[in-house]
């Protein structure tokens, strides 16, 4: 992990969303899925607080070598200044921050779930899959057109993508939940990631739970630090005894955990009991909402 | 003349006046490459209880402006798991370490207390108050004069380490409680914890923590902080006291050590920036060579009035 200035290469809105590219070659070559970095906000402002974001990209070769791509969704006071963020003026970055996405060793048909900008990471995923040799379908949804991000990245990198509105905007109507099955059924998924609110990871751990495929989710709680001190981004996680429940870092025992391990009722009303995949995207914003 | 950053602490002597606060720097091995942990004055551990604490749910923080809202809910490994664990990795950076103690019952503060005194690395013991008292319902140790003198009284009589009292700052009276923890034995103050607060998000109805209520901390309470460790120095001034709440660059620094604090904590700040304790001990140093101050020390309670005497004095 390393602390940067990193210069913004370009800025520029995705739909509702909000992409950036960095320099950052330290961070990008060692960067893995389902890592963040942690941004830091201009001093004498009244947020204090870094913004965790899931890294989407990280450019080893080519012309974009070295560079670092993350996205975020309309949020509050952190975001909207981070938008009027321009080329060549720079940002204070630690990254990668926390584990990622671990590679199936004896598994090799992949169902990845992106719900709105965190899509963005599973494209990330998605090419360090492929790149092994695995199998990868997709799944993206949102509440509209608009809260799919870039989706011809996943058609790109992907054997088949699934895409569900809401609304109905784009591909299906429908949720993330509502397809799941069936894609899971379809593509013959021996392992599933997902990313987005937790509500929709909660009924995916369900479904995994009860076709017992391995899942791996990634987590976002509100977060001060990034890195390990504060304790203050925990996640509900059982005990390998039964013993009860242990409060584990999202930050560096996560963001990604195994889905079968969280301890979902107390972390997030059961899905059944709520509408799932309605959000924009995943975490907006840490605790700086 | 090229000032010193050396304070002694009334027999506690450390490199520089800037130290880590309580629960803000607990894992070593998660800030290697981020922290130069060894430029700090002296390490504030986690506050640790006799048995392991799971902590409240989350969400656990939330901004606030100027400030954080938090609320762990005091989750640390027990007694056992830090000494075994967490404090060899603390002691092993060579910083000094004040162990935190905490605890619900006279007999846990004790009993943990004179555990952590025993451990290598340990220079003093920082006594968290701001502890709920389960035979009072919950009370905070820390409200109460009386309440906080007897834990702090417990401690420093079973230890020949320094036992600094740690207060919280939304009391009536923090010179009273000051005075009690001092009489009973406290060798020093850290001043002040985190204060009580509570945030509510309108879109959903909901409390911003889990905990429903939590703690702020950050710039938000500085002048909170500033005003006791002022009040408490000024009654008590040769007692050292920490300052903590807010200290988030050399220039809130300097506020502390100008209201009479001995050294500073650094917490917020430190989660947000993982420097600053560094940035704001070269600042210091910046600010004592430019004033052609010798040492910290120097700057207790030198004060100047807000405004020049009536009498026309220019200075």
């Amino acid at each position: 992990m390393r602390r940067i200035r990193a210069e913004v290469l370009s800025s520029r809105n995705q739909g509702q969303h909000h992409t950036m590219t960095i320099v950052a070659p330290e961070i990008a070559e060692r960067a893995r899925p389902g890592q963040f970095l942690q941004v830091g906000m201009p001093a004498d402002r009244s947020f204090l607080l870094r913004r965790p974001f899931a890294i989407y990209k990280a450019s080893r070769q080519g012309g974009w070598a070295g560079t670092l791509e993350f996205a975020f969704g309309p949020g509050g006071a952190g975001t909207d200044w981070l938008r009027t963020v321009r080329a060549h003026q720079f940002l204070d970055i630690i990254g990668p921050l926390g584990r990622g996405f671990a590679t199936p060793k004896n598994r090799n048909v992949c169902l990845l779930i992106g719900e709105g900008y965190a899509s963005g990471q599973m494209y990330f995923l998605a090419e360090e899959l492929r790149a092994k040799g695995k199998k990868v379908d997709m799944i993206i949804g949102g509440p509209t057109q608009e809260a799919i991000f870039k989706p011809i990245e996943g058609k790109r990198l992907a054997a088949s993508v699934t895409v569900v509105t809401e609304d109905g905007s784009l591909g299906s109507r429908g949720t993330i939940v509502d397809v799941l099955a069936a894609m899971a059924g379809q593509t013959g998924a021996e392992v599933i990631y997902a990313a987005g609110t937790t509500p929709m990871l909660r009924a995916v751990a369900e479904y995994c739970g009860q076709q017992r495929i391995p899942a791996q989710v990634a987590i976002e709680e509100a977060m001060a630090c990034g890195w390990g001190q504060c304790f203050t981004c925990v996640v509900p996680v059982l005990r390998k005894d039964g013993s009860g429940i242990d409060h584990q870092r999202s930050c560096t025992d996560g963001p990604v955990f195994n889905s079968s391990r969280i301890a979902w009722d107390a972390l997030v009303p059961s899905a059944t009991a709520t509408s799932t995949g309605s959000g924009s995207g995943s975490g907006s914003e840490g605790a700086g909402a | 003349m090229k000032p010193v950053l050396d304070v002694d602490l009334g027999g506690i002597p450390l490199r520089s006046p800037v130290m880590a606060a309580s629960g803000c720097l607990r894992s070593i091995r998660d800030v290697h490459g981020l922290v130069d942990v060894r430029r700090l004055g002296a390490i504030a551990s986690v506050s640790v209880t006799a048995q392991p604490v799971a902590g409240s749910a989350g969400p656990r923080v939330a901004e606030t402006p100027s400030g954080l809202l938090h609320d762990t809910g005091h989750q640390n490994p027990g007694l056992d798991v830090f000494l075994a664990q967490e404090l060899p990795v603390l002691a092993r950076t060579r910083v000094p370490v004040f162990a935190s103690v905490g605890g619900a019952t006279l007999e846990e503060y004790l009993r943990v207390g004179t555990a952590l005194a025993e451990a290598p690395g340990v220079v003093a013991l920082e006594v968290n108050l701001a502890c709920p008292s389960a035979e009072r319902g919950g009370a905070l140790f820390a409200h109460r004069s009386d309440h906080a003198a007897e834990v702090v009284g417990a401690v420093a009589r079973s230890t020949r380490l320094p036992v600094f009292a740690k207060l919280t700052g939304d009391v009536a009276d923090i010179v009273d409680i000051a005075g009690a923890c001092i009489q009973a034995g406290a060798h020093g103050l850290t001043l002040i914890g985190s204060i009580p607060g509570m945030g509510i998000a309108p879109a959903s109805r909901s409390p911003r923590l889990g905990a429903v209520t939590g703690w702020v901390s950050g710039p938000a309470i500085r002048p909170v902080a500033v005003r006791a460790v002022f009040l408490v120095s000024r009654a008590f001034p040769d007692v050292p006291i920490i300052g903590v709440g807010g200290v988030a660059d050399a220039s809130s620094a300097v506020e502390f050590l100008l209201a009479g604090a001995w050294a500073v904590q650094v917490g917020t700040a430190m989660l947000v920036d993982p420097d600053a304790p560094l940035e704001i001990t070269k600042g210091i140093i910046g600010y004592l060579r430019r004033h052609k101050i010798a040492d910290p020390s120097q700057l207790r309670l030198a004060l100047r009035p807000a405004r020049p005497a009536a009498d026309g004095g220019s200075s």
